[in-house]
C-alpha cells in the first residue's frame, strides 16, 4: 500500500489548545509521572523493611528540599490523575459528555487537584512541622 | 502479490486483538484505586514526622498491611495497563514495541514483588 503523497488530516499542532485537549494530554503525562514516582514509594517500603538506619537515611533524603519538591510533584500528578480519572469514569458511563458539562467538570478537576494537593501538604506541615 | 485475503492479512494486527477486555480491566483497576489512593495519601500525610518504630507499628496492623498490598498490586497493575497503551501508541515498529512492552512489564512485576515482599517482611518480622 502506497502512502506516499496522500493528503493527511490536520494533526494536533494546527488546533488551538483547549481546556479539554490540554487536560486530556495532561491526564496521560501525569499517569506516566505517577508510575515513575511509584518507584520512590517502593524504595520507601524497602527502606522501612531494611531497618531504622536505612529508613532514616531515606527519610532525610525525602525531607530535603529536592526530596520535598519531588514528592510535591508526585502528589500533584497523582491527585490530578485521580480527579481526572473519576471524570473519565463518569464519561465511560456515558454521562457528562455535553460540551458545557465537559468544560465545567474540567474546571472542577483543576480546582479539586489544587485543593486536595494543598490540603495534603498543609496537613503534613501542620503535623510534622517544617 | 499475496494470495491471502485482505481479512486474513489484517487478523491479529491493528485493533483486531483484545482491546475490549483490556479496556474493561483498566476501568476496574481505576475504580478500585479511587478509595485505595485516597486512603493512602491521607494516611501518609497524617504519618508525617513519624519515626521508624511508629511507621512499622502502623504497617503491622493486618488491615493496613492488607490495604497496602492491595494498593501496590492493583496500582502497579493499573500502571502496567496504562504504560502498555502509551507504548502501543507511541513506539512504532513491531520489534521495538514488543521489547519495550516486555521491559515495562518486567519492571512492574519486579517493583510489585519488591513492594509486597517488603510489606510481608514488616508484617511478620518487624
Amino acid at each position: 500500500m502506497s502512502r506516499g503523497n496522500r493528503p493527511l488530516s490536520p494533526h494536533l499542532q494546527v488546533y488551538r489548545p483547549q481546556l479539554t485537549s490540554v487536560l486530556s494530554i495532561l491526564f496521560r503525562i501525569m499517569g506516566v509521572a505517577t508510575s515513575i514516582g511509584s518507584i520512590v514509594l517502593i524504595w520507601w517500603l524497602v527502606a522501612a523493611a531494611s531497618g531504622p538506619e536505612y529508613f532514616e537515611f531515606v527519610q532525610s533524603f525525602l525531607g530535603s528540599w529536592f526530596g520535598r519538591l519531588m514528592l510535591f510533584g508526585w502528589t500533584l500528578a497523582l491527585v490530578f490523575h485521580l480527579c481526572n480519572g473519576i471524570r473519565h469514569l463518569y464519561w465511560d458511563a456515558g454521562k457528562g459528555l455535553e460540551l458545557e458539562t465537559a468544560y465545567a467538570s474540567g474546571k472542577a478537576v483543576m480546582i479539586f487537584t489544587v485543593l486536595i494537593t494543598l490540603g495534603l501538604w498543609g496537613l503534613a506541615y501542620a503535623l510534622g512541622g517544617a | 502479490m499475496s494470495l491471502r485475503t485482505p481479512l486474513a492479512r489484517a487478523r491479529g494486527l491493528g485493533s483486531a486483538k483484545e482491546g475490549v477486555s483490556h479496556w474493561w480491566a483498566q476501568r476496574l483497576t481505576s475504580l478500585a484505586l479511587v478509595p485505595l489512593v485516597l486512603w493512602f495519601v491521607f494516611s501518609v500525610a497524617l504519618m508525617t514526622g513519624a519515626d521508624h518504630a511508629q511507621f512499622i507499628a502502623w504497617v503491622q496492623s493486618p488491615i493496613v498491611a492488607g490495604l497496602l498490598i492491595l494498593l501496590i498490586s492493583v496500582g502497579l497493575l493499573h500502571s502496567q495497563q496504562g504504560m502498555q497503551v502509551v507504548i502501543e501508541d507511541y513506539v512504532h515498529g513491531e520489534a521495538s514495541k514488543v521489547v519495550t512492552l516486555f521491559l515495562s512489564l518486567s519492571i512492574h512485576v519486579v517493583l510489585g514483588l519488591t513492594g509486597v515482599l517488603s510489606i510481608l517482611m514488616i508484617l511478620f518480622r518487624g
